[in-house]
């Protein structure tokens, strides 16, 4: 290992940061229909799962809309960046044939578009929280970028290992889709972890998403912010951000020649 | 002094449809799916061995499939070999495509920075560049409009553009002279020409022998893989000519 330069650390800045605008310049290519496009999808299955979970079956959560959407938001990240990763090297052909440069700073524009647009639609959120009588708690301040910055590691490790193993294994994407469902269903996203029976209780923790999903949506309804489940949050994305660079290494250099 | 030096290198590729088996067959049977990744391979380049010195301009010819654009990407980085060593001395533009990484949704102008940066350089140093790559190019009174509105003409003079702002010490260029109008063909022969008197490292590969015989100094010819002859341009671009009659 050797430390970058001054003048390499500031390239790779600039990747990034290019990368990354170009990624949020072509969402939001159509103005505003870019962004409501993409609020609405977290919102219509927050309509779905209130009708399916509150009305029909009759669970018992107060203020189950702001409940859902404070954990479907952050959820969304995830859902968007996992589900784009099978392809991200695939549609930049290209690029990977014919130019060298670190491969790697793709995955993480695209994470960072996506927790971007995360950002942008905690306005909605906080629409909810006052139409509640509630108010955006002071502490916001401090969670939104320490839970952002968790969540970016752990979503970048994770597309980081989708999208390099996809190009070897090309039917990754249908395991993928099946994973993160399953995911989603065992994450307290449409259900609260009180409602896990004790016994259970504990498979939660072995969950890497679950921890900051739930750090989010404590955070969104009541301000608060349990240290605790923040750090397993942490460690996990640092695990699984490893497991993502190691994989990485061990395969970026053969990916020219299966594009 | 030598920017390119290539020792006894072989690069094979895997055989595409072993990818595409997916990860069902392959976990099904994991010992036969590395016994197959290794076993198959086409061998692209075959204990291949040739120096460029710097400032030296070589061509490289062959017939489709010979290996050329392999040895390029070798030495451009994007590629790696089996076996063997490559070394490359200074910075490398490598022209492998025009305008790689360009996305048609965006304007010329973005277009630059993001294959400018794509390529190597910083945002301070392309924002450096930003006019005379714009003038080299001609194109400033189309470059707010998306690139998706430009004919391929003009999509390469952009590309070209960049490329040769980057001040390369080493220039890979990979069949992408052949394009743009007349005018802009002999604009880049002239760039190229600079380049050679600045003693600019040059890598051409071309399929127009009468380009390859006036610009380069020296010609490889790759021949399934191998070095067939590698010398003065006018005698092996005559024994490739004859064998190829
Ligand atoms: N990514 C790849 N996967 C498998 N085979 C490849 C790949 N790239 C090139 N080849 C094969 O390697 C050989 C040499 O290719 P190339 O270097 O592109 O030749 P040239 O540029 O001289 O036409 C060809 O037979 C080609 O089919
Ligand atoms: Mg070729």
């Amino acid at each position: 290992m050797r430390f970058p330069t001054t003048r390499e650390r500031e390239y790779l800045k600039d990747l990034l940061v290019v990368l990354t605008q170009k990624e949020v310049k072509l969402r939001y290519k159509s103005s505003w229909l870019g962004y409501l496009w993409s609020v609405a999808n977290p919102l219509a299955f927050a309509a779905l799962y209130f009708v399916a979970f509150s009305v029909y079956m009759r669970v018992d959560i107060p203020r189950y809309p702001l409940f859902l959407i404070a954990g479907l938001f952050p959820w969304q990240w995830i859902a968007n960046s996992t589900g784009a990763a099978p392809n991200l090297f695939l549609t930049n052909t290209s690029l990977i044939k014919k130019i060298r440069f670190p491969r790697n700073v793709l995955v993480g524009a695209a994470v960072l578009n996506d927790g971007i647009h995360f950002l942008c639609s905690i306005p909605v959120l906080v629409g909810f929280l006052l139409a509640y009588g509630s108010r955006p708690s002071w502490s916001w301040l401090i969670g939104i970028p320490v839970l952002a910055l968790g969540q970016s590691l752990l979503v970048y490790g994770l597309a980081l290992t989708i999208a390099s193993l996809n190009l070897f294994f090309r039917d990754l994407e249908r395991l993928t889709t099946l994973v993160v469902t399953f995911l989603f269903f065992l994450t307290p996203i449409v259900y609260s972890e009180s409602m896990i029976p004790e016994k259970y209780r504990a498979l939660l923790y072995l969950n890497p998403v679950a921890p900051l999903i739930l750090s989010w949506r404590e955070l969104f309804l009541s301000g608060g912010l349990d240290w605790s489940v923040i750090s397993l949050g942490y460690l996990y994305a640092a695990g699984v951000f490893v497991v993502g660079s190691l994989i990485y290494m061990k395969l970026s250099w053969k990916f020219a020649e299966v594009v | 002094m030598t920017a390119v030096r290539f020792e006894h290198v072989s690069k094979s590729y895997p055989i595409y449809s072993q990818i595409l088996t997916g990860l069902k067959a392959s976990l099904l049977n994991v010992p036969q799916t590395i016994q197959r990744f290794k076993r198959h391979r086409f061998m692209a380049l075959d204990d291949v061995s040739f120096e460029v010195g710097q400032g030296e301009s070589v061509g490289v010819i062959g017939s489709n499939g010979s290996g050329k654009s392999t040895t390029l990407a070798l030495t451009a980085g994007v590629l790696r070999a089996q076996s063997g060593r490559v070394e490359v001395r200074g910075r490398v533009c490598p022209l492998l495509e025009l305008g790689a990484g360009f996305h048609p949704e965006l304007t010329g102008r973005e277009n630059i920075l993001l294959n400018g940066i794509l390529l190597g350089l910083t945002r301070r140093e392309i924002l450096a560049r930003m006019d005379e790559i714009i003038a080299f190019s001609e194109l400033e009174s189309f470059l707010d409009q998306p690139l998706r509105t430009y004919s391929s003409g003009m999509y390469a003079r952009l590309g070209f553009s960049v490329a040769v702002h980057l001040e390369p010490e080493v220039f890979l260029i990979d069949e992408v002279l052949a394009v743009g109008d007349l005018r802009f063909q002999a604009k880049c022969r002239e760039k190229l020409e600079e380049f050679k008197k600045r003693r600019v490292t040059i890598v051409l590969v071309s399929h127009s022998l009468a380009e390859v015989r006036g610009f380069c100094e020296r010609v490889i010819w790759l021949k399934d893989g191998k070095v067939a002859a590698d010398g003065e341009p006018g005698s092996v671009i005559a024994r490739y000519e004859a064998a190829m009659a």
